[in-house]
């Protein structure tokens, strides 16, 4: 589907030839610009006019095949409810000789980290980039070492050289105050360093600085039988399990060919919406925490430990682990396991009504979460940003509906109810979105259990699976789109894979909504975002 | 206010007895991997964690499995090892040194503990004198090494009202000077390697240090790479092993009582 009107609005603006073709989806486009100055018009053009958001960016050492260079592909999306299911990738060529790109950051803000971390790993410099740092390896790494060019080895610790102390960006001033937080932080959480500068409790200015976690899980799949890696994706992030699982199968099996059979799909998209509810049900819980209201608190940890029980008693691990598998699903769900799984949902959502309605009944936690940590609805599009963090700020974006995966991706999809809040972009509509999707998910699990017909649950995927071919799948993971970018060599071995979480796209907007509260309101916006550390930092 | 009193009224206790009364995992449960005396064992390259390893001397083939690297998959005992393999429901896996986690069959022959048990180990001393000193209480700070987020979640399951760990003395503190001891979870980054030796000198001596899960334990699916120490063991003394993918708070809770010398390992029991 080269869709003329497309290539010839970015022949317009690009001053080398541009090259349009089908792929990697028979609904998708590849576009490869000969200059790379043609980027930032190029991708002006697909976020202005066509209302496209950028989804990902994916670096690849090309420099051992015939084209002996490397090649960034920046991948758009359309945002417009009802759009297509598409991804539009603009594709470069990158002289290993002289690894620079024209940074897209002033044109496409999405895009900042993103570059940040292809010069770390890389090696490819964004030249004009406004905030260069270093993002992915932190101090001591050593000058010139790029961790996923395919020169390096990665199966060794790299020796930790001197270094100064990281450049924080901070506010100065009299009476103005600095605040470091982390990276190992007071409760049972994720790592990361927030530097606040401060007057009084007003936030001038928070620098997030994250990577803490990062395990070089991407390196590690390269060069693994794709079924193999595919233990590792489902455990880049423990309580995404499902959902990255699933977005690595969906890429997968694109490359394969095939597709997962109906009974499969439904399973997946039980499993899909399990995650969400507990997700969202404990989450609801923390921001409890946050506003000093323990019974709240106590309650969603208890409606959530119901919710992980069951996921043990289905798929035999709390995280849901081991359910999803390349081809299908490893375990059915037969009708006893369904009865009680019909209980507890039913049981989750009385107690979660009544939760809801306690919160709601107290002025306290409800004058903490009104206009508290705002994200206003073009810096939510400006940034990308992902999910309910995106609706409750009036972005009208699911993936599950804008790129159909597991039971949505059938002949008749189920109707989804996209829950967005236009004046929102406070705590309180994060909170008030959780509620709803929540009971979304729980309408849904009937919805798909009522749809389940016998059948099989795999189909096989024989090894060596086909190298070359690309797989990009989408996922509406519990914090929102997940996207996916498979590869394999010519001997059927995994040789890239790169996944962007919501939550990579949403920690800016963190940083963001906590610039307009107070220091103290900080764990409160924090949590009403609930963002993972580790999908980020892979 | 009322309403709140009459809704924690009406849901009542919904705390669990364990470790008074033993806890039974649901039937799908995938706990130690359980290898079938005198049947052919599957090879290493079935593990995706590679957890299985195997090597040939007079006395025949040996396969070993190694329940710190253990991700509890399930793959060795899908066809066609259905035979050989099952995967069992024992969940309390906790142990004082590497080696008693792995597990040896020589020839097809029952399985036994690769190493001998040695209740003199240096591990074994820290946790009496962790006992003495403390009781039967300990305080812990937790320390995300670059977890996944699933074992960081069960040790904050371990203070909701179903598992309620301050019933029996155990708690977590925000402060490492509070502590008695640090859960670690995740395979020690290279980013947290100084933060996490930082946190670990501030706690006083006497201090336990618990790996929880197979990142910690043994750098799990992660290992050692540009980015990771490949677990908690290369960068510090551990005192407690507790294998999971991620262990289910039980377990957790299993090691802890194991730590303070509560409990006694899985084995020390076996040898009972």
């Amino acid at each position: 589907m080269t869709d003329p009107a497309f290539t010839d609005a970015l022949r317009v603006c690009a001053s080398g030839s541009v090259d349009a073709s089908v792929g990697p989806r028979p609904s998708d486009l590849t576009v490869r610009l000969s200059r790379t100055g043609d980027l930032p018009a190029a991708a002006a053009a697909l976020i202005g006019p066509h209302s496209m958001a950028l989804a990902t960016v994916v670096a690849t050492d090309e420099t051992a095949t015939p084209d002996g260079d490397l090649k960034v592909r920046y991948v758009f999306e359309p945002t417009a409810p009802g759009a297509p299911d598409r991804f539009v990738t603009l594709l470069v060529s990158v002289d290993a000789a002289y690894p620079e790109v024209p940074s897209l950051t002033t044109v496409v803000p999405a895009a900042n980290w993103h570059e940040r971390e292809m010069q770390d790993l890389f090696g490819i410099v964004p030249v004009g980039h406004p905030d260069p740092r270093p993002l992915v390896v932190h101090d001591g790494w050593p000058r010139g070492v790029f961790p996923l060019r395919k020169s390096f080895d990665g199966s060794h610790r790299v020796p930790v050289e001197p270094a100064d102390e990281f450049p924080h960006l901070v506010a100065e001033g009299e009476g103005v105050f600095e605040i470091p937080v982390g990276p190992i932080h007071a409760g049972i959480i994720e790592p990361g360093h927030f530097r606040f500068t401060s007057v009084g409790e007003t936030v001038l200015h928070l620098d997030a600085r994250l990577f803490y976690t990062h395990r070089g899980l991407e390196k590690r799949m390269e060069g693994l039988s794709p079924l193999d890696a595919f233990y590792i994706a489902e455990r880049i992030c423990g309580v995404c399990s499902a959902a990255h699982g699933l977005g690595y199968c969906e890429a997968l099996e694109q490359i394969a060919g095939v597709d997962a059979p109906p009974r499969a799909r439904l399973i997946r998209s039980i499993a899909l919406e399990l995650e969400r509810l507990y997700n969202h049900v404990g989450d609801v819980g923390n921001i409890c925490a946050g506003a000093a209201f323990h019974y709240g608190t106590a309650t969603g940890a208890r409606l959530k430990e119901r919710l992980q029980q069951m996921n043990e008693r289905l798929t035999g691990n709390r995280f849901l682990r081991g359910l999803v598998v390349p081809g299908g699903v490893h375990l059915d769900l037969p009708a006893d396991l369904l009865g009680a799984l019909a209980v507890t949902i039913q049981d989750t959502l009385s107690g979660l009504d009544g939760l809801m309605g306690r919160i709601e009944a107290n002025p306290s936690v409800v004058d903490r979460l009104d206009d508290t940590g705002i994200l206003q609805h073009q810096a939510a599009v400006d940034l990308a940003v992902a999910g309910l963090a995106a609706r409750a700020s009036g972005v009208d974006r699911d993936a599950r509906r804008d790129h159909p995966h597991g039971a949505f991706a059938g002949p008749h999809p189920p109707d989804l109810h996209v829950v967005t809040i236009p004046d929102g972009g406070d705590a309180m509509s994060r909170v008030t979105v959780r509620a709803l999707e929540a009971r979304e998910s729980i309408r849904l699990i009937g919805e798909f259990v009522r749809r389940l017909d016998p059948g099989p649950l795999r189909v096989a995927l024989q090894e060596p699976l086909p190298g070359g071919r690309i797989g990009i799948s989408a996922i509406e993971s519990p914090r929102g789109e997940a996207v996916h970018w498979l590869r394999l060599d010519a001997g059927g071995r995994v040789e890239r894979y790169h996944l962007r979480s919501p939550s990579y796209h949403n920690w800016p907007a963190v940083v963001l909504a906590a610039e307009t509260a107070i220091v103290p309101d900080f764990p409160l916006v924090n949590k009403s975002f609930e963002l993972c550390y580790s999908c980020t930092d892979r | 206010m009322l309403r709140i009193l009459i809704n924690a009224l009406r849901t009542g206790v919904v705390t669990t007895r364990y470790p008074a009364e033993p806890s039974v995992p649901p039937d799908r449960f995938r706990g130690a991997p359980v290898f079938r005396p005198g049947s052919h064992l599957p090879p290493p390259s079935v593990c995706p964690a590679g957890a299985i390893s195997e090597h040939f001397d007079a006395a025949g083939r040996h396969v070993a499995l190694d329940l710190a690297r253990c991700i509890f998959c399930g793959q060795c005992a899908e066809d066609p090892w259905t035979d050989a393999v099952s995967m069992g429901r024992d969940f309390e896996l906790a142990a004082h040194r590497r080696d008693d986690l792995r597990i040896e069959v020589v020839a097809d022959q029952p399985a036994i503990p690769a190493a001998a048990p040695d209740r003199n180990a240096q591990a074994l001393r820290a946790s009496s004198e962790i006992h003495r000193v403390l009781g039967r209480s300990l305080h812990l700070r937790h320390l995300d090494a670059g977890s996944c987020n699933a074992c960081d979640w069960e040790l904050a399951a371990l203070l909701n009202p179903v598992y309620d760990v301050r019933r029996l003395g155990i708690d977590f503190v925000a402060s490492p000077r509070h502590a008695d001891g640090v859960v670690v979870t995740g395979p020690v980054t290279r980013n947290l390697e100084t933060a996490v030796r930082r946190t670990v000198e501030a706690i006083p001596d006497p201090r336990v240090v618990i790996a929880v899960g197979a990142c910690a334990a043994s750098g799990g699916i992660v290992g050692e790479g540009y980015a990771s120490a490949g677990g908690v063991d290369r960068v510090l003394p551990v005192d407690v092993y507790i294998p999971g993918c991620p262990p289910r708070p039980e377990a957790i809770l299993f090691g802890i009582l194991v730590a303070v010398g509560r409990l006694n390992a899985r084995s020390a029991r076996r040898q009972e």
